[in-house]
């Protein structure tokens, strides 16, 4: 009983699935809705992909604290360096302030990130930003305490040059497989396509998701099977 | 039939047998435990016209009740409230603090504060001081874009929902809030909602308990209903009443004004160097 209690005192943190995919034309980001403190759900609809520009945004895993003033800062410098700049600013530079911050905090942060966007020198790119500080410009990557569930998924099924529909297909499936497996990953999976025609969001609740292997469907409420047919009562 | 004196009930008044296994377990380096305050239920959510706040209100000092009847809901603007569970130091200076310099911003600005403006100070605050100052706060209020319910947790990370509640008995009331609410409720609706959830961590938590505390905020009008429920009334009350034993004697009854310690001089000439 005890533990249940200490856990509502602790840190909220986003156990997580983010995902980061280019395809011909532009990115695709991903996320699932789930963050808890410790085993209790604090929020099944958060939104994990946040704005830093126009044109680019971050996936944040791990403590939502850490991530939540990380990007608030890097979006401030980013809105100093666009003014500077007289331009948008690139993916480049966005993933790199990320960087920075994480980097020379290194030990006050636990945060893992995933920044993705679209200019117009570069097109569509992903750079992960993973515990440490490290900056990975990649074609796609994983991230959250789900990811682990996609590694071998995406070695198998990832292909240069997709189209739209494709790289926002395989994200969802991609989430979608990690939900069913994570238990710090849940609710629903929310993405971001980035290309040279703007942002567009979607959303899909937890029920549109396809079930996998001995998922159950999922019941609005448990009074719903009391009105199927009762079985006959026993009559010795 | 001797062991029948072992299982006898045992005497009424304070029973020293643990003392000295107490006072040897200190010198060993036991430390007793410390007072900490993480009772109570907060909720928030958002109706058709505004938000609406509620809280229970027992303030805990460890088992003990320490105040039957405290005020959880924090004033912090004309139009902004925000409700506060963990320590009780912390949540008051903390929502005091904010609320001084939402007042000052309001000076300089000229304009209504916005929730946004509450949520980054307190977000600031607590993420700086890395979750010990332990305040976590449910804030709501309406202004000039709309209504607004976040939570905020001490590390300082910020949640924007619909519904939200927060303490020990945030399970108990989120139970209610996931069954009932819809959106576009109307704020009696809202209100009965609210007071529902907030009765479910009385009941069910112990850490929450006495009496329900709601605060209806809509564009241009809040109500802060203090003691909006008592589902626990003092069941009996002695007809007798208090007695003061016969020896306290009236002596003298003499009411001195207090002299005042500024004299006031009109007119006067400026001061010079």
């Amino acid at each position: 009983m005890d533990s249940i209690y200490n856990d509502l005192n602790a840190p909220h943190s986003m156990g997580t699935t983010i995902i980061g995919v280019t395809y011909d034309g532009g990115v695709v980001l991903g996320a699932d809705s789930r963050t808890s403190t410790g085993m209790y759900v604090a929020n099944r609809a958060s939104d994990k992909i946040t704005q830093l520009t126009d044109n680019v945004y971050i996936c944040r895993s791990g403590s939502a604290a850490d991530s939540q003033v990380l990007s608030d800062y890097v979006r401030y410098y980013l809105h100093q360096h666009t003014i500077q700049l007289g331009q948008p600013a690139t993916v480049k530079v966005a993933a790199n302030l990320v960087r920075m911050v994480s980097y020379n905090n290194k030990n006050m942060l636990q945060t893992g990130l995933i920044v993705g966007g679209w200019d117009k020198y570069e097109g569509g790119k992903i750079y992960g930003i993973p515990l440490g500080g490290t900056l990975l410009e990649q074609p796609f990557t994983i991230g959250g305490s789900g990811s682990s569930y996609l590694y071998g998924f995406f070695d198998q099924v990832w292909k240069e040059g997709m189209t739209q529909d494709e790289a926002e297909k395989l994200v969802v499936k991609a989430v979608s497989l990690a939900i069913a497996r994570d238990g710090a990953s849940g609710g629903v999976v929310r993405t971001v396509t980035i290309n040279k025609d703007g942002v567009s969001r979607k959303f899909y609740p937890g029920n549109t998701l396809p079930l996998w292997h001995e998922e159950l469907e999922a019941k609005d409420s448990l009074l719903d099977s009391l009105s199927a047919t009762s079985p006959e009562p026993m009559v010795s | 039939m001797s062991r029948f004196e072992e299982s006898a009930p045992a005497r009424g008044g304070f029973s020293y047998d643990l003392c000295k296994r107490n006072e040897m377990l200190m010198q060993k380096g036991l430390k007793p435990s410390s007072y900490l305050k993480t009772g109570t239920t907060i909720v928030g959510l958002v109706f058709q016209d505004g938000v609406i706040l509620g809280a229970d209100t027992r303030a805990t000092e460890g088992p003990i009740v320490a105040d039957k009847n405290c005020e959880k809901i924090h004033y912090m603007a004309p139009n902004i409230y925000c409700c506060g569970a963990g320590t009780a130091a912390d949540t008051e200076a903390v929502t005091d603090m904010v609320s001084s310099q939402l007042k000052l911003h309001r000076f300089h600005t000229g304009r209504e504060s916005r929730v946004v403006t509450a949520l980054t100070l307190l977000k600031s605050h607590l993420f700086s001081y890395q979750g010990h100052v332990s305040a976590a706060l449910v804030l709501g209020g309406v202004d000039v874009t709309g209504p607004h319910l976040h939570t905020i947790y001490p590390h300082g990370s910020t949640d924007t929902l619909p519904f939200a509640t927060m303490g020990s008995g945030s399970l108990a009331a989120m139970a209610i809030f996931e069954s009932k609410y819809r959106e576009g409720l109307t704020r009696d609706e809202g209100v009965k909602l609210v007071a529902e959830a907030i009765c479910s961590g009385i009941f069910n938590d112990l850490g929450s308990g006495s009496n329900v505390d709601v605060c209806v905020i809509t564009k241009g009008k809040r109500e802060y209903l203090r003691n909006y429920m008592l589902p626990n009334p003092r069941t009996y009350v002695s007809e007798k009443g208090y007695s003061f034993s016969k020896k306290t004697e009236v002596l003298l009854t003499k009411i001195t004004p207090l002299r005042e310690l500024v004299e006031v001089i009109e007119g006067g000439d400026a001061m010079e160097e």
